[in-house]
């Protein structure tokens, strides 16, 4: 199976399970679903350090990583965070 | 551990990676389970670029290491100094450098393989897909900024000939996407990028302020599907994982803040829905002709003090006048003397999905007391009183009683059914759809008017002091 093909059945599986997982969030939490997935999709440092790392990049190709890599890291770092700064918040009735 | 990874060694940490990420979006599913959910993302960030970091292709550490902490302290500090009613704007902002990095991460990952040799067609056109996709969400989330922060009017942006210009726009960067696949042309490669810029924006303006919950829904998705892409480019399965699930998330809450509102999302994106909120003089005009009962804090008090249940229905007029804080108090007052006290949420209410939840859990107010109006709609005609806090369409009963209505079809809350209804309104403006209220009209309704954060202070000080 060539390389792209096994590509796209990872993403036509990878949406069946977005789907499932996805409907299955508490509307009280779309918020934090949000802030979340976001924070997660700063998963794109991983393709920014790919470039910004690579032994032969130019300083073109570094630029480029340099600043992918910057970007992503605020999402990761502050959508993580946020995202637990919100759900600490959610609390339940206290008892008596 | 022997460094740098083996290939498989990475590939094994990516699939725990991939997985920490679902049961992270699972962890979601009940308030009680939803922290650990977010460690879990946190974890599976933290293997993936661990694993990245250590495979053999990254080489060099100092601009990583820069750059990542630079962003790491941006990214800290405003997470940390954001205020609850400025989540819709922080997001927009974070939708707007995913979208950003996938375009640099494309166009770095063109220059690197020029460099080597190892171009070809298949992958100069994921890299199109990238970098269009990558394009169009930056931009779209930059417009989404401004009109949320409101460095721009909320009120759709139209002209003749838009949807014409968009196509034009949208086919002109396909064909030169196609040109740069087959050629890697540079020239082709810059202009598909500025023209998808471009479409970000134009796509934007013409929706509405109160579209809002849908615009940060589908850029969600659209970061989403961007991350999907570059994880194409770069045969990162991992990328393609978590883009899927990002789009299918982003996707699935744009399309049930649609059906919130009885709209398809062509309606949405196409539509426009007036939002001017400079009303016209006719509603108060109605108004007075109608006759609308005006009601003193007083009132109120009197009605919730002695009722067995009062339902709040908070909107994003609650949210602007910060008025989630004094609700709380007012809700400990009224249950010290056996109110039952709920808060009905719309799926629309507030400027993104749940961003009343957010704000009645920052003011401590306990999430078994807050419902969706799935729920909480059969309660309302054995409820006496409802107060109605800066929301407006959501309650509106023209969305059922008049078919000429642009809301018609919308699901509401069957405030109206209550035996009261108090609503806490600044002036007669209608809500943001622009549409007038029916049950401003009805003869169980009375209006108090003033700033929502005073007049429930005024309720707070009156069960205060009416101690009996």
């Amino acid at each position: 199976m060539p390389e792209s093909i096994l590509a796209l059945y990872v993403f036509v599986l990878a949406c069946f399970i977005g789907y499932y997982v996805v409907w299955g969030v508490t509307p009280s939490l779309h918020t934090p679903l949000v802030a979340l997935t976001n924070a997660i999709s700063g998963i794109v440092l991983v393709g920014a350090l790919l470039v910004t790392g690579l032994e032969e990049a130019g300083i073109a190709a570094s630029f480029f990583g340099f600043l992918a890599v910057l970007l992503a890291s605020i999402n990761v770092f502050g959508g993580f965070l946020v995202t637990h700064r919100m759900l600490s918040m959610f609390k339940k009735k206290k008892k008596g | 551990m022997e460094l740098p990874l083996s290939p498989t060694t990475q590939a094994l940490a990516y699939l725990v990676s991939a997985i920490l990420f679902i049961f992270a979006l699972k962890g979601l599913t009940h308030p009680a389970t939803a922290r650990r959910g977010n460690l879990f993302g946190m974890l599976g960030m933290a293997i993936a670029i661990g694993a990245t970091l250590a495979g053999a292709a990254v080489q060099g550490y100092w601009l990583i290491g820069f750059a990542g902490i630079i962003g790491a302290v941006i990214g800290i500090v405003v997470a940390l100094r954001i205020q609850m009613t400025a989540m819709p704007q922080l997001v927009a902002a974070l939708h707007s450098f995913v979208g950003m990095a996938a375009v640099l991460v494309a166009i770095g990952t063109f220059i690197n393989r020029a460099q080597a040799g190892t171009l070809n067609a298949v992958l100069m056109g994921e890299l199109s897909a990238g970098i269009v996709i990558g394009a169009i969400t930056f931009t779209g989330s930059v417009i989404a900024f401004a009109k949320l922060q409101g460095l721009m009017s909320g009120a759709p942006i139209k002209f003749l000939g838009q949807h014409a210009l968009n196509a034009l726009i949208a086919i002109t960067t396909i064909v030169l996407a196609v040109h740069f696949a087959s050629t890697g042309s540079w020239v082709s490669l810059v202009l598909m990028t500025l023209l998808a810029f471009a479409l970000g924006g134009t796509l934007i303006i013409p929706i509405g302020g109160a579209d809002m919950p849908v615009i940060i829904s589908m850029l969600n998705s659209y970061s989403g599907w961007a991350a999907a892409a570059t994880g194409f480019t770069l045969h990162n399965h991992l990328l393609i994982i978590v883009g899927a699930l990002v789009g299918f998330s982003g996707a699935i809450l744009s399309y049930i803040m649609c059906r919130a509102m009885n709209r398809s999302i062509i309606n949405v994106v196409f539509g426009g829905f007036g939002t001017d909120s400079s009303s016209s003089g006719s509603a108060g005009a109605v108004a007075a002709e109608k006759g609308v009962k005006s009601a003193s804090v007083e009132d109120a008090v009197y009605w919730m003090e002695d009722a067995n249940r009062v339902i709040v229905v908070p909107g994003y007029g609650m949210a602007v006048a910060q008025a989630q804080h004094a609700l709380k108090e007012m809700m400990e007052l009224l249950q010290a003397r056996d109110v039952d006290v709920t808060f009905a949420i719309h799926p629309v209410a507030g400027r993104m999905p749940g961003h009343m939840n957010v704000l009645l859990a920052e003011a401590d107010i306990p999430y078994d007391q807050v419902q969706e109006m799935d729920e909480i709609n059969p309660a309302f005609p054995s409820t006496d009183v409802v107060l109605v806090v800066g929301a407006n369409d959501v309650v509106n009963p023209a969305a059922k009683e008049d078919p000429t209505s642009p809301i018609y079809g919308m699901p509401i809350l069957d405030a109206g059914k209550a035996h009261q209804v108090y609503f806490l309104k600044r002036s007669m403006r209608p809500g943001y759809s622009g549409v007038d209220n029916l049950l401003f009209y009805k003869d169980n309704t009375s209006l108090i008017f003033g700033d929502a954060k005073d007049t429930i202070e005024g309720i707070v000080t009156s069960l205060k002091g009416g101690g009996h």
